[in-house]
Order: structure tokens, then sequence, then C-alpha cells
């Protein structure tokens, strides 16, 4: 016999809703039926899982993907890839897009007037390694608005997406930077209830990886879902 | 505890793109080549445009990939199973891949064919998981996951033969009376 769910439950509160209704846009397009608490099947305990021959040394350093460097305050993040146990997760990609530093993404579908960098795409990748550290560089990106309601901004952030090692331990988060005043009222970071979850959101200050006359260092920790402790499989 | 999930947010293309790819087959490959193509629409029947879908499934035999190290994005050699989709702006999207064997599934009974997707989309704090059955198959009628679901709302999970040959229509309801089925995952 299999366990029908081989990982773990998410705590209550620490994972948002799909119905947020200070989130105006998941009003019509979070689902209204109840879920079905789906079986883990092998189709969902396995799952690409993205090696090193996919990512380039230059995917991991977003200032350098152009001819000059790009305007704005450099900054260096690191941090782990961790499963609940604690275990790092190795060869997993990691994928990061964010604004420039004026709070402009370079997306079609992005209206803000802030200018453009011809020096910063804003995307960049990086696979962990055996502990399952990464490391990027980066600029700090601008807080931007946006039109959820009157005088609505974003608050200086990165997006991540991860994948660890199955499909069911697939996630896409964002990281947020320490002291930004915006936090508090911005409805995605507060879509999660539990305030603990909230602020391992929050990226900290760190002086270890901050590089003299380079760049600030930034500590960011990533939990991936971990399995359930079951009797050892046949 | 795991990291919070957070939307993509609406500019995520930026980020995600290299890895996408709209078909799955590679030379050589055994199996039925099939065309699956949808909608996604929202609880106001309006087309999604900035939506994301990411597909994974078994070969024809029924085996998940292990080919982990140049999947996607770069025209592997291999059969992968993972794809990016994204919608058009009619909220569309088509996927050209062969139809995937029995998996193993609960307890060691075959599952009947099956591709798993997330969803993902501006709006969405956390992604949607559902999967695309195939219509006729004697083993939808025993296969554990499909059994969970009720029999009224088992047909959103079944894609429909269209006229083309080897080519299914499923579409994504994300509300209303046909609202697709989506598991906790
Ligand atoms: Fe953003």
């Amino acid at each position: 016999m299999h366990d029908p769910r081989r990982y773990r439950k998410f705590a209550a509160g620490t994972q948002p809703e799909y119905l947020h209704p200070a989130y105006v846009s998941s009003v019509k397009r979070a689902p209204t039926k109840p879920l079905i608490l789906l079986p883990h099947t092998k189709t969902e305990t396995t799952g690409p899982v993205f090696g090193h021959s996919l990512v380039t040394a230059a995917d991991s350093d977003l200032t350098a993907q152009h001819s000059g460097e790009p305007l704005g305050e450099r900054i260096i993040v690191s941090g782990r890839v961790l499963d609940e146990d604690g275990h790092g997760v190795p060869d997993s990609l990691v994928e990061v897009w964010q604004a420039n530093a004026a709070g402009r993404y370079t997306h079609k579908v992005d209206q803000h007037g802030a200018p453009l960098d011809p020096n910063f795409s804003g995307c960049g990748r990086v696979v962990t390694d055996a502990e399952g550290r990464y490391r990027f560089v980066s600029i700090k990106p601008g807080a931007y608005p946006w039109g959820n309601h009157h005088n609505a901004w974003r608050p200086q952030h990165i997006h991540f997406s991860l994948f660890g090692a199955g499909l069911l331990t697939r996630l896409v988060t964002q990281m947020y930077f320490p002291g930004d005043p915006l936090l508090e009222f911005d409805p995605i970071y507060n879509s999660t209830a539990d305030e603990n979850a909230r602020r391992r959101l929050v990226a900290k200050f760190d002086w270890t990886t901050t590089e003299r006359s380079h760049a600030l260092g930034y500590r960011f920790d990533i939990v991936l879902r971990g399995r359930e402790q079951t009797p050892a499989e046949k | 505890m795991s990291s919070a999930s957070q939307t993509v947010g609406p500019f995520f293309s930026i980020g995600l793109e290299h890895l996408n790819r709209n078909d799955l087959v590679v030379p050589g490959i055994a199996g039925t080549v099939v065309t699956i193509r949808g909608q996604i629409l929202d609880g106001g029947r309006q087309p999604v445009p900035d939506a994301q879908l990411e597909i994974w499934q078994a070969d024809a035999e029924g085996n998940y990939s292990e080919n982990k190290c140049e999947a996607a994005g770069h025209s592997p050699a291999k059969f992968t199973g993972f794809a990016r989709i994204f919608t058009d702006a009619e909220g569309r999207f088509a996927i050209r891949t062969i139809k995937p064997g029995s998996v193993r599934g609960i307890a060691g009974a075959g599952q009947a064919p099956h591709i798993a997707v997330f969803v993902f989309m501006r709006g969405l704090l956390k992604p949607l998981y559902t999967r695309i059955y195939f219509p006729g198959e004697a083993a939808n009628d025993s296969d554990a996951v499909l059994s969970l679901v009720p029999a009224d709302r088992k047909d959103t999970l079944i894609a429909s033969v269209s006229e083309k040959t080897d080519s299914f229509e499923w579409n994504v309801m994300l509300q209303g009376p046909h609202e697709t089925v989506f598991f906790e995952w």
C-alpha cells in the first residue's frame, strides 16, 4: 500500500486562500466550488527537475546581461532552498523576475510611466547547488503603482519560481525587503493569514554577503513542501 | 513550514517564457500524436489572455521522464513530458504531444491516461491543479482520481473529440456552472 497523501498538508494559515477579495483580480479567477482532495500518485511525486546544463553563469547576474550597468542599488540575493525537514534541495531551478530600479518591468503590458532601463531586463535563473544554495546579483527593484485600489503601490519585490523534487513542491512566491513601509498596505503580501509566514517572505539584510564597494547582501531562504513521514516504501 | 505562495502577477512571462513549448513531439517517439486545444475563461466568461499552463505527462508506455538535464525549451532529443504554454489574446492555448500511457496509481492500480496541469495567472495566489483525461477510455471508469469527482462534474476533466483527427478540446472554466474541477494538491 502507498500512502495516498505523500506530501504534508500545509500548516493552517500559512498559504493564501484562492479568494482574497482585497486582491481584486482574485474575485473572478478564484474557484468557487470545493476543491477535491487529491491522492498523491506517481504523477504528482515525479516532475521536472532541471539540472545545471540549462543555466549559464550569466543567467544569475542580472546586472551583466547588457553592454552597460543598470541603474540602481546593486544587490546580491542568496540563500538556501530547503525542505520542511531543513534539508537543502539540490538541483532545483530558481527563476526570478523583477521591475527595474524605477519600478518598471520590461514587459509590453506594463504601462507605468517610469523609465525602462536599456541595461536591465529583470529576469534570471540559477540552479541550487548540492546543499540547496543559490545566489544571484541584481539591482534593488523599485516600488510600482497598480490598479487594485485607489493609490495602490506594490512594495519592492522579486518574483521567485521554484520546482523542487516533484510537482507537489512547485512554488511561486515573492521576496520582499526589510523595513518596506508599503508591506502593511499590500493585499498580496497580506493574503497569507499567518503573520510568521508573511514575515518569512521578507529577506534579511546580510553583512556577510555584502561586498565592499560593490553590493548590499540580502538573505532569503525558501522552504518547499516536505514529504509526509510514512513507513518506508516497499 | 513551507514558504507562502504568492501570485505570479501580471508580468511573469519575462521570467518564465524561456521554457515555453507547445510541441513535445520528438523525432522517432512512440505513441499517438495528439493536439489539445482550449481556452481559459474567468467568472465573467471573459478569456484570460495572461495565463500560463504547465503540463506534465508520461510517455506512451506510462513512464515519466528522468531526462532532467535538458528538459524543455531547448528542443531536447528525448521526450521530457514537461511544457509551459501561455494563453494568447483570446485566452486560447494549444499543445501537440503524444497520448500518455497508463501510469501506476494508488496501491499499484493503473491510472487512466491523463496529463497533469498547473494553471498560473494574475489573480491566483497559488496555482490551480487539474488533470486532462481522454474520452472513451475504459480505464476512466476505474480511475482512482476521477472516481473522487462528482459524476456531474467529471466531464470538465475529460477532453472532447474535435473534428480533426487525433485532436481534442479541453477548456478551463475558472468559475460558473461548468467550473473545471480543481484539486487540493
Ligand atoms: Fe511584480
